[in-house]
């Protein structure tokens, strides 16, 4: 059956912000469907390690049938090359149908609303929902109003669990610990779903997070974000002795506008040897992707040995086949 | 309790404690109405005429009748979301007799036939409406429509509400051409041009929530350029709607200090919540003005406390659930506001910040009738309209959403416990709302 097909009064489970919404009753909240993966947030340390050590278990070239029959929807609003790629052959590696749905070509684009959405592609079957959305909380939307799990695979500028899961998972295999890393985030965090979901993950395990970069892309109040964070606006001193690197893609057209020249931003933001030289000796360098060679970061830096950009692309598929697992309660 | 007679022409409201600010009045007192219009005010059981019907208002207390600045009742257009006679039902659940109704319906009422038609016996309103008039054709902030006629047809201030007039000089000249009616220009505080995609007020949670936010600046400095220009103009009014930030209080005092004509209003919500509380994209906390920082919520608490804010205003803003229930950024602004907002004031302003009783039945009577001139209304003098607004002030109950009057259930306060409920609302003598 499919839960909540009459459009009911929406509320989400977390609304504490003020003393008297305390009083509100909590019968009329809705939770997220069992399974979920909306964010990093509101995830506690302990289920981020067990989806990393199931992760580490899986093994796309040795394909089990964990999820033989099931159904996973792959409904992409924007467009994607590494997240949708690597989620269809995580399902597929495990014995799971795929089907893609994307905004255009479907329904969608003849102004079908999202939990209309939601709720035919539970009727045809689906067992869980993977969803890209340019509009921030509409996987969660989705998830409160369906009965089978929702994954997050990037919605508008807030998170990206998925990939903080492989950034955590890439950052482990080259060093021992979360704990007292020195972690730098550089460029465009004002708009990155990316660095908002690896923030709340490093946090949880007690990183130390530089983050830098313009005002227009790094907002004082992104230290709001969580504990501990710290910002600078000099590219040296954020890199300076620093453990890991992730250097964030620049669109041209969020500059537009504002006070900050292209050329500007790459004379005093874009990742170069030089600059890389000034972390530790053993630093990696991460990039979530697409990169923009020439623009956030140099041809030579994409391909050093200290990046691990393409090992992240990797490393996205046995993540995923945890999330999926886990969504579809296999994950034992 | 006497049983409710519609055909009554006197009812004598007995053993209630009167509080009537414009009239300086806070004591046990019996009212008597008749014909339509209050015919005495005076000390328990000193009121020797008899009355055909008696209302028993012991331990409740008896004001003026509430009168609410800025309501969307949606007609003409929207009625799927409300309509006139939905609306004012919610107003009088409210305790409000007297509602100010905007004029971004569908169409736009920016000609005196539309003002005509809301007010016509056929749009079924249970409480007094009181049409504003768009300040330009079709809101659209370029060609001022013609206020004089307007103001003939019934419409008591001119606004382009939700579309705030950003050009200078038709700002200016707005402020002129009212002023010389007497009439008051009300302005949605927002530059527009720098909230553009935004659904929420700047800072940590819309960081967190990757949502656009509203910098209080797009507000504030409306409100400051408005109060320089209607410095200009002898007798221009200005009346700035849904306050919601410090800085925009500061634009108001500085124009109030400066003798100029300015009021203002805030709504239950912007003095109960804070922007934090849209907690996981809640889109019952979606409005604008949004949700503040606590900061700005502190000062408007200073400021219902000092004087500073003339009114309570709900902005009522029905919604139907197809436009609420989606994604955050592509929901509808607005909450509904009439049944929750005595509940809200005697609670949170009342109980938690000792605001003064008197000061709260202030805000909701005397304060927005003189902001529109509502004449015969606010107070409970002699003669006057015989609007009379009953409730407790004690009386803790749970508002429900699924009970409400409205069409619309877009509220972020369902299930609230609050403290001070209406028992009567009472419009021109004749009882239009009892609480269950």
């Amino acid at each position: 059956m499919v839960s909540g097909v009459c459009l009911q009064a929406y509320r989400t489970p977390l609304n504490l912000g003020s003393a008297l919404a305390a009083e509100v009753s909590l019968k009329s909240m809705k939770k997220a469907a069992r399974g979920s993966l909306l964010g990093i947030e509101h995830l506690e340390a302990k289920e981020i390690l067990s989806l990393l050590a199931l992760a580490r278990r899986m093994n796309p070239l040795k394909p089990r049938a964990l999820l033989r029959g099931k159904r996973v929807l792959l409904l992409f609003y924007e467009p994607s090359t590494r997240t949708r790629a690597s989620f269809e052959i995580a399902a597929k590696s495990m014995g799971a149908m795929t089907t893609l749905v994307l905004s255009s070509g479907s329904s969608i684009e003849k102004g079908e609303s999202l939990l209309d959405t939601a709720y035919t592609l539970r009727a045809v079957g689906a067992d869980v929902i993977v969803i890209r959305h340019p509009h921030a909380g509409a996987p969660l939307l989705m998830a409160t109003h369906l009965d089978i799990p929702v994954i997050n695979a990037g919605d508008g500028m807030h998170e990206h669990p998925t990939q903080a899961l492989l950034d955590a998972y890439t950052i482990l295999r080259h060093k021992k610990t979360l704990k007292g890393l020195q972690m730098t985030i550089v460029g465009d965090i004002y708009h990155s779903r990316v660095a908002r979901s690896a923030i709340h993950l490093l946090s949880k395990f007690g990183a130390h997070i530089t983050l830098c970069g313009p005002e227009e892309f790094l907002p004082e109040v992104a230290t709001s974000l969580a504990p501990g964070l710290h910002l600078t606006r000099t590219v040296e001193e954020a890199v300076r002795n620093a453990d890991t690197i992730m250097v964030l893609r620049v669109q041209k057209e969020r500059l537009a506008g504002t006070k900050l020249r292209l050329q500007d931003y790459i004379s005093r933001y874009q990742m170069t040897s030089a600059r890389l030289r000034l972390a530790k000796r053993d630093a990696i360098l991460m990039h979530p992707g697409p990169i923009i060679r020439g623009l956030e970061l140099t041809w030579e830096v994409a391909d050093c040995p200290q990046s691990v950009i393409v090992e992240e692309v990797h490393n996205g598929v046995p993540v995923r086949m945890a999330v999926l697992a886990k969504a579809l309660g296999k994950a034992s | 309790m006497a049983h409710d007679k519609s055909k009554s022409s006197s009812l004598l409201i007995k053993g209630g404690h009167v509080i009537d600010p414009a009239a300086k009045l806070d004591a046990p007192m019996d009212v008597l109405l008749r014909d339509g219009h209050v015919a005495e005010v005076a000390a328990p059981n000193k009121i020797r005429s008899g009355a055909d019907e008696t209302f028993d208002a012991r331990g409740l207390v008896v004001a003026p009748g509430f009168i609410d600045l800025h309501v969307h009742l949606r007609e003409p257009g929207q009625s799927y979301k409300e309509s006139i006679a939905t609306g004012t039902r919610a107003a009088a659940a409210g305790g409000f007799t007297s509602v100010c109704c905007m004029p971004n319906t569908s169409p736009v009422v920016d000609s005196p036939d539309w003002v005509t038609w809301i007010l016509q016996p056929e749009r079924g309103a249970v409480v007094n409406v009181f049409p504003i008039a768009a300040a330009t054709h079709a809101s659209k902030g370029a060609v001022l429509t013609d206020f004089g006629a307007l103001q003939r047809a019934g419409a008591v201030a001119v606004s382009d509400d939700g579309r705030p007039i950003l050009n200078d000089t038709v700002m200016r000249d707005t402020l002129r051409a009212a002023s010389v009616l007497n009439l008051p220009v009300i302005q949605h505080a927002e530059d527009t041009r720098m909230t553009e995609n935004c659904s929420m007020n700047e800072g940590p949670t819309s960081f967190r929530l990757g949502l656009r936010g509203m910098k209080t600046a797009a507000e504030a400095s409306v409100v400051d350029r408005d109060v320089q220009l209607a410095q200009q103009f002898n007798g221009a009014r200005l009346h700035v709607a849904h306050l919601s930030t410090a800085d925009a209080l500061k634009a108001v005092r500085r124009g109030k200090r400066g003798k100029v004509r300015v009021t203002c209003e805030v709504t239950p919500h912007h003095f109960s919540l804070m922007d934090a509380d849209v907690g996981d994209y809640d889109t019952n906390f979606k409005m604008n003005p949004p949700l503040r920082s606590s900061e700005d919520r502190e000062a408007i608490l200073a400021a219902l406390a000092d004087g500073t804010i003339d009114a309570i205003a709900t902005d009522h803003a029905p919604h139907a659930a197809h436009e609420k229930i989606v994604e955050f950024e592509r929901a509808m602004f607005g909450i509904t506001g009439l049944e929750t907002a005595l509940g809200l004031a005697i609670t949170r302003l009342r109980r938690d910040h000792k605001i003064p009783l008197t000061r709260i039945v202030e805000l909701f009577t005397a304060g927005p009738a003189r902001v529109v001139d509502l004449r015969g209304r606010g107070t409970l003098a002699r003669g006057h309209h015989a609007d009379v607004t009953i409730f407790d002030p004690k009386k803790r109950w749970t508002f429900e959403a699924a009970k409400s009057r409205s069409k619309s259930h877009n509220t972020p306060f369902d299930g609230w416990q609050l403290t001070g409920k209406v028992v009567a609302t009472i419009v021109s003598g004749k009882i239009v709302h009892r609480a269950d």
